[in-house]
């Protein structure tokens, strides 16, 4: 009997330590949002949106070049991402096994595991000093090489459980292979390419350490995409790193901006995924 | 005179070195039910995906011999041509999920780029849907999607896609063997019907559902034909021992 | 029946079929299943090329200070583009250090959410369930930088106070502060593939347990866990590759010295933080060549990190 009760008080102490740890884990996370939101609302207006960065010492000021940056440098990740990696998606998912596929496969997972830093000496070797300025291109590039696997690998899985019976039901049909792909199978499953997609974007909109030495940022607004630009991330680095009191005040508000930003885009892409999803 | 559409001569097939048909002749007449019998793995839905060139799809496929659709060798022709002319129902219901009702119906046509006016799509889904004995249950709700319907519906709703495309001949994998018996009755009525347009070949491991329906009957044993004949003498008198052990229930 | 009289057909059309085909039909229906095949592979050749170049472009780069200092450049602990003597030993060490002080306090938190989200507490579709999925999903979405920010405000104060109440030097910033952020960061990864991990347990075999009379905790001890080893350690690895790589987070609190580190309180730099503080300064061609060096290493380490736990855990899942 004495056995038994030990046995359960275990039982209940080890629940406890469970439910304990599991629920702190998410501590942070509120902290997080917390602690931003709070700080940040407080230096945000609308001044902040439209208007450029000012020097030490004057008030106010806005990050206008940044958000427009942020929003030039991932849509240029994105055109140049997307259609490469839908494509060697559908390769991998029509192709299963052969051994050109295992290889890709595999590489397609090296390319995940390499860290953004990375990318971004990468980036660096290959566009800035052969062009020998940092540009906004360039981050675009480091960018899109970060947003190739995870693409990929969303779409050859959204593929991959797609039933082979509605690829059977096109082909008795009498459709072409090549339309059977882009009118049955891609539709069938966009919700997860779109889903994969945002995921992509609302990773790379974040990134900070591929743009340090390729998009490098810029005080000024630039459009022209051979140029240095800014972006939200690094101003949220750059200005958190200085030691002006003035600047971390922005530094707040930019977090609070790119916290939306993404989680608004992670949240959308749940969210599509759950109602578009096709039934078989 | 009946006049004899489809001629398969000294046919096999196969997967790499194992061949799962052979030397399979017979011919199907037009406007008459053809059922394809025999114990599972004896290489009936290979012999369909053969007539259509469905059966290059699976890796390793090989194949003999001819199959003639109107004396013109279907290996000759663009698969894509010999697909629309021969239409195919599966196993299981595989309606589109994407597309509603009415789109799955002239999806022959989207699918394969071919523009219609709207009245002669109206009339394709609606002369479609009426062969296939589903307007009446669907004519309310022609745009929700495919998927909504019950599976006996959605193999109704995949009869009437594969009947917009006007084949000359209509393959049915065991078209009833996800189905529950008022379904598959329903479908087995169709057939009839459809019979006085089309050509129906059917693949079935249903003795009585064979005897039911079939014109003629084909029985395959262990990827060769046994018997090939009027329905109803080979129900009634079967010339092959094999046949007879088979209708019997002797295996399979 | 000789196999050599059978037609082959290929679902591909490769360029024998293409010929036979071409005297047959109309070409312009082939052609576009044709090429669009060939636009299909080159898309996944082109990537295939892209990671291929990557690795051959860093080791080219890396070419000067490979020669320059050879296996050295593991083994100095001294890093001084005055001098133009660059070792990596300091932040090897500091990487080392980091990564798995990161792992050592993320690991019981990630385990208890796997655990916990595993199946036997809670109903899958429960209020609880997803929040707590939900609530861990959106800390991996929170980009790395403001993970920086949060610690440069909040955690560093912090740490130093308790640095001032133990009579340690209280910089604030250093390596410990470092793993702390970094173990934030990496839960969500160990925890989400802990998590179906667990879930793959058939429910046949903790029934089995159940039936004897076990309690909870001696199924998921006796039962559960050893069933999931490899999938956890896998996960395990996962998460660890991603640390090693982390960058912003860890630059902005672990204070950027390139000495060698002497307790884990003081401050230091790992082998990605050195890269983003020093590529954009580095004037000279050795400096920059051994920055690119270091990014060589950590390419390698990060890719066989990761590429055996996805091994191990592609193996859990065929074998389960």
């Amino acid at each position: 009997m004495r056995q038994l009760k030990k046995r359960i008080v275990k039982d209940f102490f080890f629940s406890l330590i469970i439910i304990v740890m599991a629920f702190s884990a998410c501590i942070p996370l509120f902290l997080i949002l917390g602690f931003i939101i709070k700080n940040g609302a407080s230096s945000i207006n609308l001044d902040f949106f439209i208007h450029l960065p000012k020097p030490v010492g004057e008030q106010g000021g806005g990050i206008l070049n940044a958000i427009i940056g942020t929003f030039i440098i991932t849509g240029i990740a994105f055109l140049l991402a997307t259609p490469l990696s839908i494509l060697a998606g559908i390769y991998l998912s029509e192709n299963r096994k052969n051994a050109f596929s295992e290889i890709l496969r595999t590489s397609v997972d090296i390319l995940s595991s390499i860290p953004s830093i990375v990318i971004g000496i990468i980036a660096y070797l290959w566009i800035v000093k052969p062009m020998k300025t940092f540009s906004a291109l360039s981050g675009g590039i480091a960018l899109a090489i970060i947003m190739l696997p995870v693409v990929i690998k969303s779409t050859e899985e959204t593929f991959a459980i797609i039933p082979y019976g509605l690829k059977e039901a096109s082909f008795a049909l009498g459709v072409p292979y090549y339309r059977t792909i882009l009118k049955v199978i891609l539709p069938a499953g966009l919700s997860g390419v779109i889903t994969g997609t945002l995921i992509a974007i609302s990773r790379i909109a974040g990134e900070t350490a591929p743009l340090l030495f390729t998009a490098f940022g810029n005080p000024f607004m630039n459009l022209n995409l051979t140029k240095p630009m800014n972006t939200i991330p690094l101003v949220v680095f750059n200005y958190t790193t200085s030691p002006y009191e003035q600047w971390h005040k922005i530094a707040w508000a930019a977090a609070l901006v790119l916290l939306i930003i993404v989680l608004t885009l992670n949240i959308f892409s749940r969210i599509i995924s759950k109602k578009w999803k096709v039934k078989f | 005179m009946e006049s004899q559409i489809l001629k398969i001569e000294n046919f096999s097939a196969g997967f790499g070195k194992c061949l799962v048909l052979k030397n399979i002749d017979f011919s199907v007449e037009q406007n008459r039910i053809t059922a394809i019998m025999g114990p599972s793995g004896c290489g009936k839905t290979t012999l369909i995906r053969c007539i259509n060139r469905m059966h290059e799809f699976s890796p390793g496929a090989v194949f003999s011999g001819k199959i003639l659709l109107h004396d013109e060798d279907i290996y000759s022709i663009n698969p894509i041509i010999v697909r629309r002319k021969i239409g195919m129902v599966f196993q299981r219901p595989n309606p589109f999920p994407t597309m509603s009702i009415y789109e799955n119906v002239i999806s022959g046509f989207i699918l394969n780029g071919i523009k219609l006016k709207k009245g002669e799509r109206d009339h394709i889904v609606v002369n479609s849907l009426q062969k296939a004995g589903l307007w009446e249950e669907v004519k309310d709700n022609l745009h929700r999607r495919g998927t909504f319907l019950s599976g006996g519906q959605q193999q109704r709703l995949c009869i009437a896609r594969a009947l917009a495309m006007n084949p000359d001949i209509l393959l049915l994998d065991e078209p009833t063997s996800s189905l529950d018996p008022k379904s598959t009755l329903l479908i087995e009525q169709l057939m009839e019907e459809l019979k006085q347009s089309i050509t129906i070949l059917i693949v079935t491991h249903n003795i009585a559902q064979a005897a039911r329906i079939s014109d003629y009957v084909a029985f395959l044993y262990l990827g060769e034909l046994m018997e090939f004949g009027l329905s109803k003498e080979v129900f009634t008198a079967p010339k092959n021992k094999k046949t007879e052990e088979y209708l019997t229930g002797k295996f399979g | 029946m000789e196999n050599n009289k059978h037609r082959i057909c290929h679902i591909n059309p490769d360029w024998k079929q293409f010929s036979r085909v071409k005297r047959l039909f109309k070409i312009s229906d082939i052609m576009p299943d044709f090429f669009f095949k060939k636009v299909v592979f080159l898309s996944g050749l082109a990537v295939l090329l892209l990671v291929i170049s990557i690795l051959v472009s860093l080791v080219i780069d890396s070419m000067p200070s490979i020669k320059a200092f050879g296996f050295r450049f593991f083994t100095v602990r001294i890093w001084d583009p005055v001098f133009e003597e660059y070792g990596a030993l300091p932040f090897i060490t500091g990487t080392i250090i980091t990564s798995f002080l990161a792992l050592l306090i993320s690991v019981p938190f990630s385990l208890a959410v796997s655990i916990y989200l595993g199946g036997d507490f809670i109903r899958e579709k429960s209020f609880f369930a997803g929040f707590l999925k939900n609530s861990v999903d959106l800390l991996s979405g929170i980009p790395s930088v403001v993970y920086g920010f949060f610690g440069l405000f909040l955690v560093v104060p912090v740490i130093r106070y308790l640095q001032t109440k133990f009579g340690i030097a209280p910089y604030g910033v250093g390596i410990f502060t470092a793993s702390v952020i970094l173990s934030i960061m990496i839960i969500p990864f160990s925890a989400s593939l802990g998590r179906e991990i667990i879930q793959m347990v058939p429910a046949e075999i903790k029934e089995a347990g159940y039936s004897l009379g076990s309690t909870r905790f001696e199924v998921i001890r006796y039962i559960v866990l050893p069933y999931c080893r490899s999938g956890i350690i896998a996960g395990i690895l996962l998460a660890l590759g991603r640390a090693i790589g982390e960058t912003m987070a860890v630059t902005m609190v672990i204070g950027n010295s390139n000495l060698m580190p002497s307790n884990i309180f003081a401050p230091g730099n790992t082998m990605a933080s050195v890269i983003a503080n020093e590529f954009t300064e580095a004037v000279s061609h050795l400096h920059l060549s051994s920055l690119v060096e270091i990014g060589v290493v950590l390419f390698m380490v990060t890719t066989i990190i990761s590429v055996t736990g996805k091994i191990i855990i592609k193996r859990f899942t065929v074998h389960t």
